[in-house]
């Protein structure tokens, strides 16, 4: 059954705030094999003109897979997740995000269409601090899978 | 961004390869907290018709965007950064992972300080990620 287009438009309450730590981005560079010193070292990262050392430019995925949970997981959506696979993403930074940000996320349905059977929800994720200072905006196109897809 | 580096239309940067295996996923998994069990569960994966295990795509992603850090030198100058998840990257369980090769090139000059950076990110000669770019800040 096609997803209510009705959603499209709709924006969900802010996240909790999100705790940006020199440890956990150290840990998704190790993830990832990256060796910038950016990421790892205080003293290169303020030599390079950041606070503090900077997250991979995909670091955004940890808080913005959450709003995006936030909204496949609404009820009224009525949306089977287990059929769901990540079709695009998209991320742009307005500034890095930097150890001892505090990061608030705001979802918001931007698309919902149908194609062949299957239904393409995009949902737009703003990130700013909690002073409101705009940091990146994540954008991933979810796909649904249809029952005969 | 480094002093010295070439950022003119045109200009390939040094390619990369990585290889993804089963631990890598685990970590990543982790890293993430994305732990879709189509990433380390063999039986999951096989159930919703996959050959085997394959990688998060954002993984995938993530290991192409070194390309662009590694070559720009500040990882921060990266002011965007997109892609479409083509096919999947299918990691076996024999340590040896699978092998997924990275190439880019700065195709277009904005003119406002910033280059456009396209990517190719192959495993098995075939393109992994569909419009991958970078756009990025040079000066």
């Amino acid at each position: 059954m096609p997803l209510d287009p009705s959603f499209i438009g709709r924006s969900y309450p802010p996240s909790q705030p999100y705790d940006v730590s020199r440890e956990k981005i150290r840990e998704f560079a190790d993830a990832i094999g990256a060796t910038s010193p950016a990421y790892r070292d205080a003293e290169a990262a303020k030599a390079l003109g950041h606070r503090d050392v900077i997250a991979p430019p995909t670091f955004a995925i940890v808080v913005a897979m959450k709003t995006n949970e936030t909204v496949m997981f609404d009820p009224e959506l009525k949306l089977d997740y287990s059929r769901v696979v990540h079709g695009d993403q998209s991320f742009t930074h307005h500034r890095p995000i930097t150890a001892g940000d505090q990061l608030v996320s705001v979802a918001h349905v931007d698309a919902i269409t149908s194609r062949m059977g299957n239904d393409m929800v995009t949902v737009r994720t703003e990130i700013s601090t909690v002073d409101g200072e705009l940091v990146t905006t994540a954008k991933s196109m979810l796909v649904v899978r249809g029952e005969d897809a | 961004m480094t002093a010295g580096i070439v950022t003119e239309v045109g200009t390939e940067l040094p390619a990369l390869s990585v290889r993804l295996t089963r631990a890598d996923l685990v970590r990543y998994a982790g890293a993430s907290l994305d732990f879709n069990p189509i990433h380390w569960n063999e039986k999951t994966a096989k159930d919703v018709g996959l050959p085997d295990v394959i990688a998060h795509g954002m993984l995938t992603m993530a290991v192409a965007s070194r390309i662009v850090a590694e070559w720009i030198g500040d990882p921060g100058a990266i002011v965007e950064y997109g892609c479409r998840f083509g096919r999947p990257v299918v990691v076996p369980n024999d340590g040896e992972g699978a092998l997924v090769e990275v190439t880019a090139k700065v195709t277009k000059d904005f003119e406002d300080g910033t280059v456009k950076v396209n990517i190719n990110a192959a495993f098995e000669g075939k393109s992994v990620l569909t419009g991958a770019f970078a756009r990025v800040r040079v000066s």
